[in-house]
């Protein structure tokens, strides 16, 4: 329980750094981001708006302190301001239109990534310097060398340019009503199955190694010899005694690991134009819509942050050391 | 880049007790196949990077030819949308590719130095606080915090430098801090707090060169981030995009719609030239690995008595 609490106020510490970046970057970087965006949408925008945009980004007269338990008395009440490049929709509308996204292409790709990764990394510390082990981790590096983008683009244009086997754009086909209907889901799905790929490929090979370079330290312990000597099946030796102890390093990296996913889905979105919070965050860039941009931020990283703390209680209902201390 | 890091391990060592592992460190990775590969093709790129002024004089975004041009004798790498060579492009991009990647590379890992050996040489508060900033920034989403930085930031090169360091540190930090921590607990450490020596020299004379390989090792891991999260911040088009360098490359390339037109040759190269020197750094990575973990290396002997070996 302690454990969990010490995290859980380490998360709220993170989260607390965040939103002060978030509100110091604007206050003070170069140049005044509010007559930027205001060149752009000036036919657009009501001069009370302006106002209210001033104050979020700190473009006000104000002093510091005062500014910024308005920031936060606005962030934890939900007020992100207006998205400028879809005006006047409010940022967190946009967010909550585009999270649902980016939760089912990165949660789809690390889960596969991780489970399968895992597996072959198990098998290839298994057997030392069998066909796995001696074929797949160069194979599996080389890959994970390519930036993510530039997988996404090749597979984009093998896959669906030349061959034609997969939608190469969005996340459904235009004018299909969204629902649960097979026709719908299945659309989706053929929608997914690039994007997934090239972020599955670009990070199993990271699941793999570490899992395999654990486990052969596990292999060496004395209570394999053991069971090995106590005449268990190799199959429950390999799952049961040494898989299973050196599982916490890779639940640990899952946690880290979705940092790394929610960044590769960024790009590999931008490529596919896959409508997810990825996408929207460069959009956003593009636009110089600002508050949208700290909203994505924000959201992005609560979202990491939760995951963590939900490894980190699974994290003490796998390892008794945590909660005996 | 490749002497650079041949010398390091040798550099800061104490001559009497740690000379000879050191050679054998050198001559293990000089035998071993993956550092060789590695370190080719590292060499290739370097000097492709130095002699781009010579191969390919003059600017190398000018236009030169018709656009589109697939591959042929004249342009071995076909033609942009544009008409730019892009072989010319891609030789030239690796210049910004690898200072940046070298630069970032080395920012990173000295910053993960000196927090790694504040914290495991302090300990107690300051052990506490810099590795609660350490974590912080590790959980903190990398990509969305650089997009958001370079957002923020005016455009340029040291724009990019300084974003890619602020995000790339903490890594480095956190596996030398561990590593610090575990050399600290040793008796020859507490022998030399007890012989009255200054804190900056057990840091960096009796702690740093112990850990030699492992510095090696996240150096090696930064400079494949620097390169790979340079690419990726300006393949969204948020670096300085008048500079030529294979993220920009790579940011052109889906701008003018090289991939629905059917262009290869013009996303291809950059792409293909990131992955090989990211895997030609992440071999020569293994291979240090190889050579100083017994435990990681070929299985020449039976299980058991590796097993003895190792213990």
């Amino acid at each position: 329980m302690r454990f969990i609490l010490r995290r859980l106020g380490f998360y709220l510490i993170a989260f607390w750094a965040s939103i002060t970046l978030n509100f110091l970057l604007p206050r003070f970087m170069p140049g005044d981001p509010v007559s930027r965006m205001f060149a752009r949408s000036q036919d657009r925008m009501q001069p009370e708006q302006i106002e209210a945009l001033r104050k979020l980004l700190g473009v006000d007269d104000r002093p510091l302190w005062e500014q910024y338990i308005g920031y936060l008395h606005n962030v934890f009440t939900g007020q992100m301001g207006v998205s400028i490049s879809r005006f006047p929709t409010p940022v967190t509308e946009v967010i909550s239109s585009q999270i649902g996204w980016t939760l089912l292409l990165g949660g789809t790709s690390l889960v596969i990534a991780a489970v399968v990764g895992n597996l072959l990394g198990i098998l290839a510390a298994w057997r030392r310097g069998g066909a796995i082990d001696s074929a797949l981790p160069p194979v599996l590096v080389f890959i994970g060398s390519f930036p993510y983008f530039w997988l996404a683009m090749g597979a984009l244009y093998l896959f669906g340019v030349v061959l034609g086997w997969f939608p190469i754009r969005h996340a459904f086909t235009d004018g299909l009503e969204p629902g649960f209907t097979w026709e719908f889901i299945g659309d989706v799905g053929a929608h997914l199955v690039l994007p997934a790929l090239t972020i599955v490929l670009v990070s199993i090979g990271g699941w793999m190694l570490g899992m395999r370079n654990t486990m052969i330290a596990t292999n060496s312990e004395d209570y394999i010899t053991m069971a090995e000597a106590k005449g268990l099946r190799p199959g429950r030796i390999m799952l049961r005694y040494a898989a299973r102890n050196a599982m916490l390093p890779s639940v640990t990296s899952f946690g880290m690991g979705l940092g790394f996913v929610v960044g590769g889905a960024l790009l590999t979105e931008v490529v596919f134009a896959y409508p997810g919070v990825g996408y929207q965050l460069l959009n956003a860039v593009q636009g110089l819509d600002y508050p949208l941009m700290q909203g994505l931020f924000l959201t992005i990283t609560a979202a990491v942050l939760l995951a963590n703390f939900l490894v980190d209680i699974l994290y003490v209902r796998l390892d008794p050391r945590v909660r005996s201390n | 880049m490749t002497t650079a890091i041949l010398k390091q391990p040798t550099e800061p060592t104490e001559p009497t007790a740690a000379r000879k592992p050191n050679r054998s460190f050198v001559h293990g990775l000089i035998t071993n196949k993956k550092a060789l590969v590695g370190m080719i093709v590292m060499l290739v790129f370097i000097a492709l990077a130095l002699l781009a002024p010579v191969l390919f004089p003059g600017d190398p975004s000018r236009i030169t030819a018709m656009a589109s041009l697939e591959p042929d004798a004249e342009h071995w790498l076909g033609t942009t949308a544009k008409g730019q060579d892009v072989l010319a492009l891609t030789v030239h991009g690796s210049r910004s590719s690898l200072f940046v990647g070298l630069t970032v590379g080395f920012a990173s890992t000295f910053i993960g130095i000196l927090v790694g050996l504040a914290s495991a040489y302090f300990g107690k508060f300051i052990d506490e606080a810099l590795s609660l900033v350490t974590n912080v920034f590790l959980l903190l989403p990398g990509l969305p915090l650089l997009v958001i930085l370079a957002a923020f930031l005016p455009p340029g090169l040291g724009t990019v430098i300084l974003v890619l360091v602020v995000t790339g540190w903490a890594g480095s930090a956190r596996v030398l801090r561990s590593q610090a921590q575990s050399i600290r607990s040793k008796d020859f450490v507490a022998a030399a707090v007890v012989s009255g020596e200054r804190a900056g020299r057990i840091m960096f004379r009796e702690i740093l060169p112990n850990m030699a390989s492992i510095v090696m090792g996240t150096l090696l891991a930064c400079v494949i981030y620097g390169i790979g999260a340079q690419a990726g911040l300006e393949f969204l088009g948020l670096g300085d995009v008048s500079t030529v360098s294979w993220g920009n490359n790579l940011f052109w390339a889906g701008n003018e719609g090289a991939l629905l037109t059917g262009s290869w040759w013009v996303f291809v190269p950059s792409g293909v030239c990131i992955a090989l020197v990211a895997f030609a750094l992440a071999l020569i990575n293994y291979a240090v690995d190889e050579v100083t973990n017994p435990r990681l290396r070929k299985i020449k002997t039976p299980k058991i008595t590796e097993r003895g070996a190792a213990k």
